[in-house]
Formats: C-alpha cells, sequence, structure tokens
C-alpha cells in the first residue's frame, strides 16, 4: 500500500525515505516510506516486536539506519533537532531531587553548557506548557513522587517545551485503563492544535485514536501500509500486509479486526472499541 | 625443584600448618562460594568481610583469638543484613558502602586502640591481610571444628538451599521456608569468611569466596562437578599462595615477603581469567 | 585546633568535603557506587606503587584513580556482582603487595586505609587547590548536561547531548575527588563519603541546585567535625568521617520517611 505525498497545502515535518534498519542481523524494517506533515496526528499501529520504537529511534537518530535517509523538516535527522521524545517508560527514582518545573525547563536548555542562569523567558515557557498540560499544581513535586500517569504528562510538558516541530510518543497508552486512554488522547489533541505540532503515536490498538487521528500507519513484516483509516483497515490492505489472512468486521458500530483463520495458532483477535 | 621451592619450605612446622590450614579454609570457602555466586549474594559476601574486619580488630583488643571476633561479627552483621532484607532494599549500594564505611571506621578505631595498649605491630597486618604464617597453634582445631560444622551444615541443607536459591516461591510451594534457609545459609558464610580471614585477611577474603567458584562455575557443567573444581582451584590457590609468600622472601634481596593474601589472590586471577577464555573459546567453536 | 600546622589539614578537608560532596551527588543520581568504590581502592594501589618506586604519592593516586576510572569505563553498565567483588579486592591485594615490597611501615599502611589528620603537606595542598578549581570549572560547564543525562540517557541522547564523552568526563572527576580524598580519610572511607552525605541531600533537597549545595554542605559538616574531633580524641579521623557519614544517612533517612508518611493522606 502506497504512502502517497502530502496534498499541497501541507507542509512536510517529516519524511521516512525508503528506510531499512537491521537490528542483530533480523531486518525490522525494510524499505519503508512514509510522510508527515504539519500539525498531523498520526497512528503508528503495531503489535509487539514489530518495529514501531526502532522506527520512532530511526527518526530520532538513536536507531543506525541500513539503508535510506531520514529528512525532519527538510534537513537529514539529526540528535537535538526539532523533534520531542516520550519513551515508553521512564523511571524516576523516588528520591531524585528534581522538580516538575525543573526537569521541563530542561527540555529548553538541558544541552546548554555553562552554569547562566535560567532567563524569564525560560520560566515563562516553563509555566505556560506545565498550564496547557495542566501540570501547574504540580511544579513543585519531585518527578519520582508522581503517579505513573502523572509522570506521563511530565514527559509530554518536557518533550514540547523546547517547541519542537514533531512530537514522537512511544506506546504511551500501554499500561493505562481506559478512562485515561481516553483523556491522553483529548490532551494530545488538543495540545499538538494549540501548539502546531505534528504528532506520532505509536500504540497496538488502533481504536481509541480513530476519532482523532489524521491518518494511520500499520507496521508489521518489515513494511508499512498508511492512509486514512477507511483507507487502510481494511481486510485486503491488512491482509497483505501482515501476510495472512485478516478480517475487519464492523460490529454495533463497532470494527473488529480478526487475524487468521479459525483454529489458526497465530490468531489472536484484536477488539476495536469505539 | 630447587629454584621453585626454597629451602626448608617442607619441614618448617609454621608451614606445614600453614599449609594445612589454608588447604580446610580453601574447601569450605570454595563450596559455600559455589552457593554464593548462584544466588548471587557476592555482594553480601563482600560486605560481611568488611564488617568481619571490625569483629577481628575487636577481638585483637580484648585479647581474644581474631577467628572468634570474626565469627561473632560476621553472625551478627549478615543476620542483621538478612532480616533487614538487605538485597532488597532501595540504594542497597549506597547503603552498604555507608555501613562498610563505619565498619572500616570502627576497625581503624579498634586497631588504633590496639597499637596503643601494646607495643606489638603488625595487628592491622594480620586483621586485614591474614596470619596463616603467625596464627597460634591453638586456633587451628578451632578451625577446624568450625569448617567441619560449616561444611556439614551445608551438606544437610544442600537441596532445600539449592531449590530456594533457584526459586523462593518454587520452594515455599514445596514446603521449604525460604527466609530460615536464607538465615541458615547466611550464618555458614559468615563462618566460611571468618574462616579465610585468618588465612588471607577480612579484606581480601572476597576473592577466595567468590573467584574459585566462578571460574568452576564457568567450566564445569554441573553444579557438583562445579563444587570439586572450585575445591581444587581454591586448595590450589591458596597451597600456591603460601608457597609463594614463602619464595618471596629469598628472592628479593631485600628479604621482603609478599603477603600471602596477595599472592593468592594473584592466583585466584590468574584461575578465573584462564576460565574466562576458556568459555571464550568453548563459546567460538560451537 | 586551630594552630598553624593544622591549617593544612583543615584546607585539605575542606577541598575534599567540597568536591566529593558535589561528584559524589551524581555518582548517587547516576548509580554508580560501583565505581566510587573502586576507584579509591584502584588510587591505593597507585600510592603503594608510587612509594615503591619513590614517587610523589599524590601523583600515584591520581594516575591510578583515572587509570581505575577508564577501566569502569570500559568494564560497562552490565552488573556482574562477582566481577565487581573481584575488581574492588584485586586493587586492595595489589596495593599490600606493593606496600610489602616497598618495606612500608604499618603507620603508612594504616594512613593510607584509614585516613590520617596530618597527611597533606603545604605543597600538596597546593596542588589540591589547583585540582579542585579544575573540577569546579569542569562542572560548572556540564552541570546542566550532567544532570539531564542523569536523569535520562535515552532523552538527553535523543536532543543531543553527547553522553559518552560526558559519562567519561564524569568518571575523570571521580577519579580526581577519589585522589584527593585517599589521603585525608583513607582509601576504605572514601567511599562512604563519596556517597553517604550526598545521599542524604538526596533525600532531603526538594531541587537539582539546592541539593549540590546541601550535598557540599553535609560532606563539609562531616569532614570539618571529623578533624575536629579527630584533633580533641587524638582518635583516627576515619573513625569519625566514618560514623558521621552514617549518621548523616541514617538520620536523612528517617526524616525523609517521616516527611513521606505524613504527606500520605
Amino acid at each position: 500500500m502506497g504512502c502517497e505525498p502530502l496534498p499541497e497545502d501541507r507542509r512536510e515535518v517529516v519524511h521516512v525515505h525508503r528506510v531499512s534498519v537491521s537490528l542483530g542481523g533480523r531486518t525490522v524494517l525494510r524499505d519503508v516510506d512514509f510522510r508527515v506533515g504539519e500539525g498531523e496526528f498520526v497512528g503508528l499501529i503495531g503489535t509487539n516486536g514489530s518495529g514501531k520504537t526502532t522506527l520512532l529511534r530511526a527518526i530520532l537518530g538513536l536507531q543506525a539506519i541500513a539503508a535510506g535517509e531520514v529528512l525532519v523538516a527538510g534537513r537529514a535527522r539529526r540528535r537535538g533537532g526539532p523533534v520531542g521524545y516520550v519513551p515508553q517508560r521512564v523511571a524516576f527514582d523516588h528520591d531524585v531531587p528534581v522538580r516538575v518545573a525543573d526537569f521541563v525547563a530542561l527540555g529548553v536548555d538541558g544541552t546548554r553548557l555553562g552554569l547562566a542562569r535560567r532567563g524569564r523567558g525560560v520560566r515563562a515557557r516553563v509555566d505556560e506548557v506545565l498550564a496547557s498540560l495542566e501540570l501547574s499544581a504540580l511544579a513543585g513535586r519531585r518527578i519520582g513522587a508522581l503517579s505513573g500517569g502523572e509522570q506521563q504528562r511530565v514527559l509530554m510538558a518536557h518533550a514540547l517545551a523546547s517547541r519542537p516541530r514533531l512530537l514522537l510518543l512511544d506506546e504511551p497508552l500501554a499500561n493505562l485503563d481506559l478512562p485515561r486512554v481516553h483523556e491522553t488522547i483529548a490532551v494530545l489533541d488538543r495540545v499538538r492544535r494549540a501548539e502546531g505540532v505534528a504528532v506520532v503515536l505509536s500504540a497496538h490498538e488502533i481504536g481509541p485514536l480513530v476519532p482523532v487521528m489524521d491518518r494511520v500507519i500499520y507496521v508489521a513484516q518489515g513494511a508499512v501500509a498508511c492512509g486514512t483509516t477507511e483507507e487502510v483497515v481494511r481486510p485486503e490492505v491488512l491482509s497483505a500486509l501482515y501476510g495472512h489472512h485478516v478480517d475487519v468486521l464492523h460490529v454495533h458500530g463497532r470494527v473488529v479486526v480478526v487475524e487468521g483463520e479459525a483454529g489458526d495458532p497465530g490468531a489472536h483477535p484484536e477488539v476495536v472499541v469505539r | 625443584m630447587h629454584w621453585l621451592v626454597e629451602p626448608g619450605f617442607w619441614s618448617n612446622p609454621v608451614v606445614t600448618t600453614a599449609l594445612a590450614l589454608g588447604a580446610v579454609v580453601a574447601v569450605v570457602s570454595a563450596a559455600v562460594g559455589v552457593v554464593v555466586v548462584v544466588r548471587g549474594q557476592s555482594f553480601a559476601g563482600h560486605a560481611l568481610t568488611d564488617v568481619a574486619m571490625a569483629g577481628g580488630a575487636g577481638a585483637s583488643l580484648v585479647g581474644a583469638a581474631p577467628l572468634v571476633g570474626f565469627l561473632l561479627a560476621g553472625v551478627l552483621g549478615g543476620g542483621s543484613m538478612e532480616v533487614v532484607g538487605a538485597e532488597r532494599v532501595r540504594d542497597r549500594d549506597v547503603a552498604t558502602g555507608v555501613v562498610l564505611g563505619a565498619a572500616a571506621g570502627l576497625t581503624a578505631l579498634l586497631l588504633y586502640f590496639v597499637s596503643s595498649a601494646s607495643s606489638a605491630t603488625g595487628s592491622t597486618q594480620s586483621v586485614l591481610f591474614g596470619s596463616v604464617f603467625t596464627v597460634s597453634p591453638s586456633v587451628v582445631p578451632l578451625g577446624v571444628a568450625v569448617a567441619a560444622a560449616t561444611l556439614a551444615t551445608l551438606f544437610v541443607v544442600r537441596r532445600p538451599l539449592l531449590l530456594s536459591s533457584l526459586s523462593p516461591e518454587l520452594a515455599a510451594a514445596r514446603g521449604v521456608r525460604p527466609r530460615a534457609i536464607g538465615l541458615v545459609f547466611v550464618v555458614v558464610l559468615a563462618a566460611s569468611v571468618a574462616l579465610s580471614a585468618l588465612v588471607i585477611g577480612a579484606i581480601l577474603s572476597t576473592a577466595l569466596l567468590v573467584g574459585p567458584a566462578s571460574a568452576a562455575l564457568r567450566v564445569a557443567r554441573g553444579l557438583a562437578g562445579a563444587t570439586l573444581g572450585a575445591i581444587v582451584a581454591g586448595v590450589a590457590a591458596v597451597e600456591l599462595g603460601i608457597l609463594a609468600s614463602y619464595d618471596s622472601f629469598y628472592w628479593s634481596g631485600a628479604h621482603r615477603s609478599v603477603p600471602v593474601s596477595a599472592c593468592v589472590v594473584g592466583v585466584v586471577l590468574v584461575e578465573v581469567a584462564a576460565s574466562a577464555l576458556w568459555s571464550r573459546l568453548r563459546r567460538a567453536r560451537g | 585546633m586551630f594552630a598553624p600546622f593544622m591549617v593544612n589539614a583543615w584546607l585539605a578537608g575542606t577541598f575534599v568535603a567540597i568536591v566529593s560532596g558535589a561528584v559524589g551527588l551524581f555518582v548517587v543520581l547516576r548509580q554508580r557506587a560501583f565505581a566510587a568504590h573502586a576507584i579509591p581502592n584502584g588510587a591505593f594501589a597507585g600510592a603503594a606503587g608510587a612509594t615503591l618506586v619513590g614517587a610523589s604519592p599524590l601523583l600515584g593516586l591520581v594516575v591510578f584513580a583515572v587509570a581505575s576510572a577508564l577501566g569502569v569505563a570500559a568494564l560497562g553498565r552490565r552488573r556482574d556482582d562477582v566481577v565487581t567483588a573481584l575488581a574492588l579486592v584485586t586493587m586492595l591485594a595489589l596495593g599490600a603487595a606493593l606496600l610489602a615490597a616497598s618495606g612500608a611501615y604499618e603507620p603508612a599502611i594504616d594512613a593510607l586505609l584509614f585516613g590520617q589528620l596530618l597527611g597533606v603537606s603545604r605543597a600538596e595542598v597546593v596542588a589540591l587547590a589547583l585540582l579542585v578549581v579544575a573540577a569546579g570549572v569542569v562542572l560548572a560547564l556540564v552541570y546542566r548536561p550532567l544532570l539531564y543525562s542523569s536523569l535520562s540517557e535515552e532523552v538527553a541522547a535523543a536532543r543531543g547531548v553527547a553522553v559518552r564523552v560526558l559519562d567519561l568526563t564524569f568518571l575523570v572527576l571521580l577519579a580526581v575527588s577519589a585522589a584527593l580524598a585517599v589521603p585525608v580519610v583513607g582509601a576504605l572511607l572514601t567511599f562512604a563519603l563519596t556517597v553517604g552525605p550526598p545521599a542524604a541531600a538526596r533525600m532531603l533537597a526538594r531541587g537539582p541546585a539546592r541539593a549540590l549545595a546541601l550535598a557540599a554542605a553535609l560532606s563539609l559538616v562531616c569532614v570539618w567535625a571529623g578533624i575536629a574531633s579527630a584533633y580533641v580524641s587524638g582518635w583516627p579521623i576515619g573513625f569519625f568521617v566514618g560514623a558521621y557519614a552514617a549518621i548523616e544517612y541514617v538520620a536523612a533517612r528517617v526524616a525523609s520517611s517521616w516527611r513521606d508518611a505524613g504527606a500520605r493522606p
């Protein structure tokens, strides 16, 4: 399934151009090509081990690329570029003497050498981004003392503090219960519209993202299929991608993706809830 | 053979005592060490040696046999570490470091008292680096008795010990009490550390405890084979170390001998390096 | 206590405390306690070697400390308890062998292991001062990226922080700090001084700048009180440093668990 270029009026933020990545002798991504436009909300869907994290790290410059190139805002990818990153799990030790405001400020100036005091501009930006993620009340708390969900929002604030063009989140919804999942997605949607930042979020379930996503990218067997939900979540598209039979059923207004034939050892139904 | 074994080695009663005691201690250390490595308690073993050090200094101060001091301190320290659950405490490394620092400081104080009380020097040397050549003959029976009791205990609990080392939950399900077993083992460990502190000193005991064991575990296939291998390696290290230390007195013109403990550690290192090389070659051969 | 002959002790102690406290905070944040344990042992071997060949002990300390730091860096982050224990012990054995070969007297051995109140000469104090200033400049320069990479190496790397270079810089700083501390508090006590007061500061302070200042302050209290106590009682300074560091750590532990218990609704 081709990943077409963006429409004329959409500026490109990221172009993953025919990228292949090998890990430990195994080809994880093969000739992957897609673009993400400014302000788009894109879901990166795939099962565990499908290469989602590898793809995100390739965009960030943390993963070596065997072939192809990644262009961010028109320039070759480099670390420290205009990309914000929220990794899957950052466990802060309970006693770490760093407050929420301190950590978010590091998102702005953490790479700068020297001891110069933080300017008013930095502090204003920190306040601004804390407010937009509803973290103002927690600004003085230690990052290690927060709940998992709160820590995740701190990581998002941190990533947004430097006004990136692209925000990458690695499985942020993985361990959340359903109300939290919807809450997180709503916050991300609101923030991306306010800040004009493109969001690429990896997950293994598509359901909660459908109302918000502009496009979806499915990753499987080292390849991708991308487009709108209607274009991609179809039996013929997903079957071609996964290399085995996939059914897409519409039940009571819900979309259910079922992999494999009945009795197939690899079959594991993916229940999608709208 | 003359260049290898300097004159008087075999006829010297001090040396013979040292060889015999050293062999006994090496056997215990090796057997206990295999369990320590399997249980991943090398760090606890290391911590125990520093605590034992303070006990030895204390014993010196009151004129008791250092072995008694090592033993008491080791059992008390080890017991409390086990009860507190030291392996699972947050900041385990930091907490242990602070405790070790306090123990080292206490040792310094006690050794200071010892050296100001009597004009005899060498107490630092013997507590920290061992005194196998100067061990009083009256200690030998006690040492052998402790060694025998330790080995017997280890033998008796070996099966529940192995089970709870591999999986505490599984052991509990089978009716074993992992915490009780853990406590018993810590006492065994403290006894082993105390014995080896006698021969090569508190500070360097860890090498004799985990070195031969880890070398043997890399080479041998089963646990029984590893234990046997560790015993062979440990005894070899101690005997060769004693020999080297004795010889070094004659090698340099200045007639200064390298301490037994340093020589033993040297042999242990060679054994560990050799086993690492062996296992790498074996892996390369597929 | 403040007689002219004690000035060197106070100066050396102050320098050691400030550097140990500041670097020690990062040791605790980066969870590099093993490095902080191994490097002083290596420095001990270095001092012993220097004694053997008749070189300056401070030189031997610094060279072997830096070499140990590089060795720790080469070992990587893999946590192998057996390798750890053996590495720690090897350094001490080497030092013991070198000291025996050089015929050093017992007081010299005691001083290297447990510290010595009057162990630093005026010339060495000057060298200490220069090293402290250099270390301070480096730390001030890399403070923010170092803190960043200590919190999350992955995120910092993504933002362009040179994490490996920083790690090496940090280890060399730790080596310098350890080399300074060994003559004053001894190889066996340096670890406790490097991690105890900073760990206490970490539990008590809220923000990073305050934690850094508190770590240095608590280290100073520990060392100053140690010097004073050793002078008054005539007992070894190592005992007091070990005891005060332990007291600070335990007190901070207790205080922070009270605070946590009180904060719970």
